[in-house]
């Protein structure tokens, strides 16, 4: 009801949505290193990377939310950004193998010896730094959502043409990812990771320094997108929403803010990406297909498009229940399960879980209101 | 290039055409308004005052003809929003409001102001801004309404809502488009009042088909038909005009 304390940064919801993260950042580490494995409490060692995969998964959706929910860009390729993010991490890691390698050669990684390339690419260059792989991260994804929405925007493409176009650009580099000569492993992809930070990939501890980095990445993207949302662009950005012709007539740029929100979502997405694969210990070119960006857009619509939280918890749950019904009897009916789960949300839950759970408290609340409103009334004239 | 024309009309149209598809929905359709003016547009269906009001927006580019603004502006060559910034704000036939966002907020968004993302970005409240949006609310009558989502208006609400919008744009001419379309007749007694009201420090061309709304707005109207102006003057000398009544009743 009262609209200026949703507006506020941090309302009820976000304070809760953060202070549940950081007890979960500090919470399952601490569990899997401080307890024994026979207490009750211990977090076992393969749910913990299993975790930081769900928490990165989130950071996507939040990503997708922050376009799809606020300013209405569906993008059906938003797994492109997430996977150019993770390749950006993949070949920092790559150099770290040195000769360790199988080869042992000290500067080219195994796949490049193996096909028999004698210099590294110059593209490849400097990612023996963290720093740089850090900065390739944000950078390559937003170079390319720059590009992308520059003429997409510009042109003025909108809803199912631009979804597709969207979808077209995450085939296009998947196929260009599959190929050898294009310099990133092929079908292969990276893996064989050693460390990170001089730390080894495989141990228990870095593996819970990871999974904390992950919480920290999405409160961190959160706070990010809430701060955007409830600033007047993006009050802006839900006007372009529900009216951009309108919002044009009133002297905006519309395609100024689709950018900027289309820019920033796909640094995030890019992070996501980074912070996944050296919990998952592999990036190949199938993290391009265009079915995992239409699996993330699920993730949204089943929290609830448009409240940054949902799409948060949407990822967590989606994923949980693909880890649930993918290693047990009902493997092979997973794909049927995700489209139902679709399909239901669509019919049954337009709004998704956070949504609906909203708007049912807005009513109880416009109810309260509207009940309140009718008792006081002879007060001030008993006052009289 | 063109030396730009100096008139003294605030909006000038020379000689404008636009077609779509062989369809000529403006055919040399020339209009002058001077500042200060109120002007009516009227015509049967197909006539070409949505066209007209595009070409004038920015939505919409002439094949042929001048369009002018202040003597020295020529909106051809300028989109929407670069014609909404020089001060010209436009009602849309069908209101078109931001229904998720609150009156308020609807009336926030439309404010004169910087509309660059950094801006928007790094906006804060300021008692000026409530001020102003508080005396629009005020004209449009919609205080109570303050908080609501403009998707929850009554019909009318919300075309006074849009008015409240153009309002607060600040512009120098307004068009509105059909704004009294669906209004009880009460409330387009107050439309037309309202728009008086605004007309006492700004241009504004009003595009309507209830005749009974334009007598009462009492201003100079121009005819159009098939995309060109077929009449100019008095309510009583328009509708006296034998073409005006051929197209209006047919042959």
């Amino acid at each position: 009801m009262n609209p200026q304390k949703r507006d506020r940064v941090l309302n009820g919801g976000a304070w809760l949505f953060l202070v549940v993260l950081i007890a979960v950042a500090v919470a399952v580490p601490a569990l899997n290193l401080m307890l024994p494995p026979a207490s009750a409490y211990h977090v076992p060692d393969y749910l913990v990377p299993l975790l930081g995969k769900y928490v990165c998964y989130a950071l996507l959706a939040l990503s997708i939310d922050l376009i799809w929910g606020y300013a209405g860009i569906l993008s059906l390729g938003h797994g492109a950004f997430f996977a150019l993010g993770g390749y950006a991490m993949g070949m920092y890691l790559m150099r770290q193998i040195g000769t360790r390698g199988v080869y042992a050669n000290p500067i080219l990684p195994d796949f490049m010896v193996f096909l028999n390339w004698h210099e590294l690419p110059p593209y490849w260059y400097f990612f023996d730094r963290f720093w740089y792989a850090a900065i390739m991260v944000v950078l390559v994804p937003g170079a390319l959502a720059f590009v992308f929405g520059w003429f997409a925007f510009r042109s003025r493409v909108t809803g199912v043409y631009l979804s597709i176009i969207t979808q077209a650009m995450t085939f296009a580099l998947m196929l260009g990812f599959f190929r050898n000569n294009f310099g990133f492993g092929g079908n292969n992809g990276l893996t064989d990771f050693k460390d990170i930070l001089g730390f080894n990939v495989q141990s228990q501890e870095t593996r819970a320094a990871l999974f904390a980095a992950s919480c920290i990445a999405l409160a961190l993207g959160f706070l990010i997108c809430r701060a955007l949302v409830t600033s007047k662009f993006g009050k802006v950005l839900v006007a372009i929403r529900d009216a951009e012709a309108r919002t044009r007539f009133l002297g905006y740029r519309a395609e100024s803010y689709k950018l900027f929100a289309f820019i920033l979502s796909a640094c995030m997405a890019g992070v996501a990406g980074a912070i996944y694969v050296p919990q998952v210990g592999i990036i190949n070119p199938s993290e391009f297909s265009p079915a995992n960006s239409i699996e993330a857009v699920i993730w949204v619509a089943v929290g609830g498009r448009g409240t940054l939280t949902g799409a948060a918890i949407g990822a967590i749950l989606v994923n949980y229940a693909k880890t649930t019904f993918t290693t047990g009897v009902l493997a092979p009916y997973w794909l049927f399960l995700l489209g139902g789960l679709f399909i239901a949300v669509t019919l049954l839950l337009p709004r998704g879980i956070v949504g609906t759970w909203r708007w049912l408290a807005d009513r109880r609340r416009a109810a309260a209101a509207a009940e309140s409103e009718r008792t006081p009334e002879p007060t001030p004239r008993a006052a009289e | 290039m063109e030396e730009p024309r100096t008139t003294t009309a605030l909006l000038y149209l020379n000689g404008v055409t636009v077609s779509f598809d062989g369809f000529r929905a403006l055919n040399n359709l020339s209009l002058m308004v001077e500042i200060g003016e109120m002007r009516a547009i009227i015509g049967p269906n197909g006539a070409g005052k949505t066209t007209m009001m595009d070409v004038v927006t920015g939505k919409t580019r002439p094949d042929e003809g001048d369009v002018y603004f202040e003597g020295n502006h020529d909106l051809s060559k300028l989109d929407e929003t670069e014609i909404a910034m020089l001060g010209i704000g436009r009602k849309f036939q069908k209101p078109t409001v931001f229904d998720m966002h609150s009156v308020n907020d609807n009336l926030l968004l439309a404010l004169k102001n910087d509309r660059r993302p950094r801006a928007t970005m790094h906006w804060r409240e300021t008692l000026d801004e409530i001020d102003r949006i508080n005396r629009i609310l005020n004209i449009i009558r919609l205080k109570p309404e303050r908080d609501r989502l403009a998707g929850s208006l009554a019909h009318g609400q919300k075309q006074w809502l849009e008015i409240g919008m153009l309002l607060a744009q600040e512009p120098k001419l307004l068009l509105v488009d059909e704004p009294v379309a669906g209004m009880t007749d009460e409330e387009t007694r107050q439309t037309a009042e309202l728009l008086k009201e605004i007309n006492r420090d700004k241009t504004v061309i009003v595009v309507e088909h209830d005749m009974a709304f334009v007598r009462e707005l009492d201003v100079k109207v121009t005819c159009l038909h098939e995309g060109t102006v077929i009449a100019e003057g008095t309510i009583d000398q328009v509708s006296a005009d034998e073409r005006v009544v051929e197209v209006y009743l047919g042959r």
